[in-house]
Formats: C-alpha cells, sequence, structure tokens
C-alpha cells in the first residue's frame, strides 16, 4: 500500500465512533448602525498601520507626494505613476530594491483593521513585502464589519493567493519590544479612495 | 441565514498610546542584567527527560526567569482583554471545538476532499508516514530542482521532523526566516515556545549570539539594532534562495486552500519569492468549509498575543504563475492518538501558546527545560505520545491547577489529560523510582485508616522537631523550593476527640 492509503486506513479504523455534528456558524453581525468606517480606522492604527493626515488636501495628492519622494516606486493603480514597470513575468526577487509600493485593496475588514490583497492586487505577490513601504487604496464602500462576512466574499475561491494585511511587518520576538518592518514592508499607509468605477 | 449577534465594534477603542499588535509587550519590560543562559533538559539517548533538573537550572538565572515570567504573563493578560472585548468569545470557543471534533471524527473524508480540490487547483499533493517520509519528499523534490539553499518559515510539524538537522546532513542550506525561530537556529538551540521560540533569552544573550554569528557589535544589545541587522542579513539570502517552505494553520477542504499567519510577513516571503513553494503540513490541521475559517482566525491571534489578528493571515490555494507548488501532508503519529480515546481531542490544538503562557509551571522554567518539541501543558499531553519512556516524567509538571484549560481556544481538557496520563504511564510501569515507591506505601497508609492517623500525627509531631536537614533534603522532593507549612499543633483526629458531642461514635 501507499502511504496515502495507509495514513486513510489508519484513520478510519481509529477515528472515534461519535456522533459530532457540524455546527451551523452565525455571522455575529454587530449591532445595526455601527459605523464601520470609524471601527476600520480604530482597529487599523491600532495594528499599527498609518492613516496620514490629509488636512483639507485631496488624499490623492498626499499619496502621490509620498510616491514621488521616494527614488524607486512602484504603482498597481491608475491614479498614482510609479516609475518601475511591472509584468506578469517579473522575477519576484527583483521587487527588492522598490522604496514604495501603492496598491488597490479588494476589501477591508472593520474588526480587524485587515485590508484584503490577492494576486490581482498585486500582479507580482512580493510587491506587498519586498517595498519598504507599501500604500493601500481602499474605497470606503468596501469595507465589511467582521471575519465571517470577509469570508463570504468571492475572492477566496477564486484566486490562488490571498492575504489580509493588518499593518506592517512587525516582530517582537526579543523581549517584546514592538518592531516594525521585521522582514517585510516598514509602514503600511491606507487612503480612503473610492473605485474609478465604482 | 442570519446571525447571532455580536459584539458592538465601536466600543472600547483601544488607548492610542498601547498599539497591542503583534507580540509585543503592552507594559515595559527589559532586562538589566547580564546572566549566562541557562540551557535546556539534558538529554541522554533515550533516558526519561528531568524537567525538574532543568527548571531548577533556570530558576538559578534570576533575570532570565523574571523576564521570562512577567513577558509570558503579559501575554496572558493582553489575551484576557481581547477576549473581554468580543461578546461571542465562549460561543467562538464552542464553535472552534465542535468544528474540530467533528472535522477529526470525519478526517479520512476531509482529507479526501482537500486532496481533491487542491490537485484540482494544480497543487502536487504528498503523504508521509513520518518524519522520515516527510524529510526525504522534501529533500528529493530540493534535488529535482537543484536546489542549494531553502527559506522557511516557522514550524513545529518541522520541528518534529527534525528537519533542519536532517537537510544539513544533505548539503542543503535551510534559512529560518521568523526572527526568533532564527536566533534558535543561529544558537543550535530548538524552539522554547510555539509561538514566541527565542522567549526565554534576553537582549544580552541575542546579541550574543548574533556577535558571535553574524558579527554584529557585541556591546550593543540595543532591541532596534538587533532587529535590523536580522533583516539586512537574511534579506539577501532569501532574494536568491531557490525553494521556500511553510507550514500551514489552517486547512480548508472545501476549497483545498491552507493558511499561514505570522507576524513578520516571512512566510509570504518564503512563499513568493522563490519558484518552488512546499508547505509541510499535519494532517489535524483540516477543517471543513470557508465559513469555520473565520471562528478559528478570530480566536488564533488573540489567544496566542492578544493580537486580534496576525499581521498577515495569508491564503494559499494553488501555484503561482510559473511557479510549483507542493503540500506534503504529515501523519508522524497523529493518526495513532486518534484512536486513544482519552487523548483524541489534544489534536484540536491550533498550536496557540495560551496555555503555556498562563503556566506557573511554565513561566518559571522555560520551554526548553522539557526537552521535548512540544512545552509546557500541551507538550505534556502529545509529547508521551511520541515516546512514552523519554517523556514519562513530563505529565508530572505540572500543579493540575486547570488554568490551561479554562484559556484554550478549542477547549481540549488539558488538566485532566495531564492527569489521564499520569495513571497511564504508572499502570505501564513509566513512573520514575522514587515516585513509584512513595506512591506504594502512601497507597499502603491511605488504605489503612488506623495506620495512617498514627503517621499523621507522627509527621506533624516530627516536622516540629526535626533539624532542617532532615525535612529539606533530596528526597523529599515536597522540600525543594518551598517551605513546608507549620504542622498544626494537633490532628482533625485529636481535636475531634476532644471536641465531638457525647453519644457519637468514631468518625469513619
Amino acid at each position: 500500500m501507499s502511504s496515502r492509503e495507509d495514513i486513510l486506513a489508519r484513520v478510519r479504523a481509529h477515528k472515534p465512533a461519535l456522533e459530532r455534528p457540524l455546527p451551523q456558524v452565525p455571522f455575529f453581525d454587530p449591532p445595526q448602525g455601527t459605523d464601520l468606517l470609524a471601527a476600520f480606522r480604530t482597529a487599523f492604527v491600532q495594528m499599527g498601520g498609518t492613516l496620514p493626515d490629509c488636512g483639507p488636501d485631496d488624499p490623492l495628492d498626499v499619496a502621490r507626494a509620498m510616491v514621488a519622494g521616494m527614488p524607486v516606486s512602484c504603482s498597481r493603480v491608475p491614479e498614482i505613476r510609479g516609475n518601475r514597470v511591472l509584468t506578469d513575468d517579473t522575477p519576484p526577487a527583483s521587487l527588492a530594491d522598490i522604496d514604495i509600493g501603492v496598491v488597490r485593496a479588494s476589501f477591508g475588514v472593520a474588526e480587524t483593521g485587515s485590508v484584503c490583497l490577492t494576486e490581482v492586487d498585486l500582479q507580482v505577490n512580493t510587491l506587498g513585502y519586498l517595498p519598504q513601504h507599501l500604500i493601500v487604496l481602499l474605497d470606503p464602500a468596501r469595507i465589511v464589519s467582521n471575519l465571517h462576512r470577509a469570508y463570504q466574499r468571492p475572492e477566496w475561491r477564486s484566486m490562488h493567493y490571498a492575504v489580509l494585511q493588518s499593518g506592517p511587518s512587525a516582530t517582537a520576538d526579543i523581549e517584546g519590544v514592538l518592531v516594525h518592518g521585521a522582514q517585510g514592508v516598514r509602514s503600511l499607509r491606507l487612503f480612503f479612495i473610492p473605485a474609478p468605477n465604482g | 441565514m442570519s446571525g447571532a449577534q455580536g459584539g458592538d465594534l465601536n466600543r472600547n477603542p483601544p488607548r492610542p498610546d498601547r498599539l497591542d499588535h503583534a507580540e509585543g509587550a503592552s507594559v515595559p519590560l527589559r532586562s538589566h542584567v547580564r546572566e549566562a543562559q541557562p540551557r535546556g533538559a539534558v538529554i541522554n539517548g533515550n533516558h526519561p527527560i528531568d524537567q525538574a533538573e532543568a527548571a531548577e537550572r533556570f530558576i538559578a538565572a534570576p533575570e532570565h526567569e523574571r523576564m521570562h515570567d512577567a513577558r509570558l504573563w503579559d501575554l496572558r493578560q493582553k489575551r484576557d482583554r481581547q477576549m473581554h472585548g468580543i461578546a461571542e468569545w465562549e460561543d467562538l470557543r464552542r464553535l472552534a471545538s465542535e468544528i474540530k471534533e467533528h472535522a477529526l471524527t470525519h478526517l479520512d473524508h476531509y482529507l479526501e476532499q482537500f486532496e481533491a480540490n487542491a490537485r484540482a487547483n494544480g497543487i502536487h499533493v504528498h503523504w508521509a508516514q513520518d518524519a522520515d517520509e516527510h524529510n526525504a519528499i522534501i529533500l528529493s523534490l530540493l534535488r529535482d530542482h537543484s536546489v542549494k539553499r531553502l527559506i522557511k518559515s516557522k514550524s513545529m510539524l518541522t520541528e518534529e521532523c527534525g528537519f533542519r538537522d536532517f537537510m544539513a546532513e544533505s548539503g542543503i542550506e535551510v534559512v529560518e526566516t521568523d526572527l526568533g525561530e532564527r536566533i534558535q537556529q543561529l544558537d543550535d538551540e530548538a524552539p522554547s515556545h510555539v509561538v514566541v521560540p527565542a522567549v526565554h533569552k534576553l537582549r544580552s544573550d541575542v546579541a550574543a549570539v548574533f556577535a558571535r554569528t553574524l558579527g554584529t557589535d557585541p556591546d550593543d544589545d540595543d532591541v532596534h539594532y538587533l532587529t535590523e541587522q536580522q533583516r539586512e542579513k537574511t534579506r539577501p539570502l532569501i532574494l536568491d534562495a531557490q525553494a521556500g517552505l511553510t507550514g500551514a494553520n489552517f486547512v480548508v477542504a472545501e476549497t483545498g486552500t491552507f493558511v499561514v499567519c505570522t507576524n513578520e510577513g516571512n512566510a509570504d516571503l518564503s512563499a513568493n519569492t522563490p519558484s518552488l513553494q512546499i508547505a509541510s503540513i499535519g494532517i489535524e490541521k483540516v477543517i471543513p468549509r470557508l465559513e469555520d475559517l473565520p471562528v478559528f482566525v478570530r480566536l488564533l491571534s488573540r489567544s496566542a498575543l492578544g493580537s486580534p489578528i496576525t499581521q498577515y493571515t495569508s491564503h494559499f490555494r494553488g501555484p503561482r504563475r510559473g511557479g510549483e507548488l507542493h503540500v506534503v501532508l504529515v501523519d508522524n503519529g497523529r493518526s495513532e492518538r486518534l484512536g486513544m480515546e482519552q487523548f483524541w481531542t489534544s489534536l484540536k490544538c491550533i498550536r496557540c501558546g495560551a496555555c503555556m503562557n498562563t503556566c506557573p509551571v511554565f513561566r518559571r522554567s522555560g520551554g526548553l527545560s522539557y526537552g521535548a518539541t512540544y512545552a509546557g501543558p500541551i507538550g505534556l499531553i502529545i509529547d508521551p505520545t511520541f515516546n512514552r519512556h523519554r517523556y514519562s516524567s513530563l505529565p508530572f509538571s505540572s500543579t493540575l491547577n486547570g488554568s490551561c484549560t479554562n484559556v484554550c481556544p478549542v477547549r481540549i481538557n488539558i488538566h485532566e489529560q495531564i492527569a489521564g496520563w499520569r495513571k497511564v504511564l504508572a499502570e505501564t510501569h513509566e513512573l520514575p523510582l522514587m515516585k513509584k515507591v512513595m506512591m506504594r506505601e502512601a497507597g499502603h497508609l491511605l488504605s489503612h485508616p488506623a495506620l495512617y492517623r498514627a503517621a499523621i500525627a507522627t509527621a506533624d509531631s516530627a516536622l516540629k522537631h526535626l533539624p532542617r536537614f532532615m525535612v529539606y533534603n533530596r528526597l523529599n522532593t515536597w522540600g525543594h523550593g518551598r517551605e513546608v507549612p507549620a504542622p498544626p499543633r494537633q490532628t482533625f483526629h485529636e481535636w475531634y476527640a476532644k471536641n465531638r458531642p457525647t453519644g457519637q461514635g468514631e468518625p469513619t
């Protein structure tokens, strides 16, 4: 017998003959009228994300100025121009010298301040990790209340890679001292900008 | 389908000065004294591990003990704060337990479902019965792809398999990318905790390891400096590695997805940078549906670190464009454990480490004192399934206070299983000699009331008059590290005989 058959045979022989029905999982929706944008902002900052203060300025202009101030930039959004162009065949490791990346999130999660980035949002997955800093655009209309609602989204069933990013790369493996930029991005900055095509 | 009402997301915003994310401490902690790092349990072939001996050496290093205790207790308190912020917390624990027990009692079905869906998405699925087969499968993949260096993220399963040592002997360079795990790799030491692998080390210990192995300044133990040095030194190794390996926290049968949770983003780098991607996954990780996943994601990081979610929750459902993705499903004793009537629910474990953070024995003795892949309360009930003799004394390293059971997000009755293992080990003659003699004598005494009363009166009287060296010596383990309480002036039976109402007989 192959190992596969051996393992499955042992599992069948040993699994407890107990009635253990699969429970229905509720959505645990927050109360009606919950301000999802406010909840998202709070959670995003708690996770170490940055919400740049745009004052009276157009958030896009603020984001564009940030990108323009960096030597190597790479943007996946039509609203902002970078100076590094990605193609489907760009080697993943070649993104290591990018100072700042710009992507648009598929959606956000208010409970945890997370943004969902997929292989389509990123084009080359390392764009979410190798640049020193990352800017994320999020349509405020695309914020779901909690993780139960988040996992109802279609991305999980179509994408080969999708990540919930909640703040920047972080570690506190030495004496509990929190440091951002352990291996991935040192900062995650977010701008609320409606998607161009709704 | 309408759902139960959840908690109010706009209530209890965190204080802006306290960023409770990742494994960051919520109170200022720092070591002030340089002190030699106590090392772990002595491994001597198949001899039983002497956890108490290693624990004594840990306690003899007060700065290490104090920091370890404070740091893990802070994680436990952060966990409590998260729990209180979620109205449905106990519902989530109940659901998580029910989903896992359903999945485990239908494990063959869900494994086959995962395999079929993963294959349909282009993932190569392999099956390994044990550590040797796991290592051989991966070595053969690496040789097929001419891999010289493999980067990996933290995986307790690969620790179980002795993966790094095996690859070193096979001429493959393995580079850990999690900071804590990298520290442990460079120090040639196993991880001491499932979530924070180097939590037993002080900053001065890390500075010494990095100075020796990475050439950093031995006198600079600033944590930001050390972390940055590791980033700078590891990054080039990541960029030109030919293969990347991760573990998995959860496997979704319905979609053929595996999920990896990290705070550093190192699993995503390991998985997304080289063209060959491999995941080592224990067969107990499978859950049925996508809608089950949020129950576990909501519980994992909150239980582990008191953070709402890990910084990165990454979902892999198929290979990258131009890449190859292999999954190795590993048994290594799990299918046997499934058949252990008292202990099969230990397979529900999601490796959050909450039971370690809350355990008074673990916090004061350090994870390496257990001399096993899994330390702390969960280790006490898993390790003997790997080697009943070598880990025969571990189930006695517990006060049975039940705190581990109370914090477990999947409601494993950990302390009851610890007690259960003591019974099993006694029945199969795996008790240490000293415990065996004591148990036999105690059993004799307890089954003869007259003898017991005489012994108690004598012992109390003896305790009053014996010189210290007779009470606090090597043979009386109850005198180690604690003061024996002052003996009462009279025994209960003496008191009762004097004060009992007249006309009633001897109490039974």
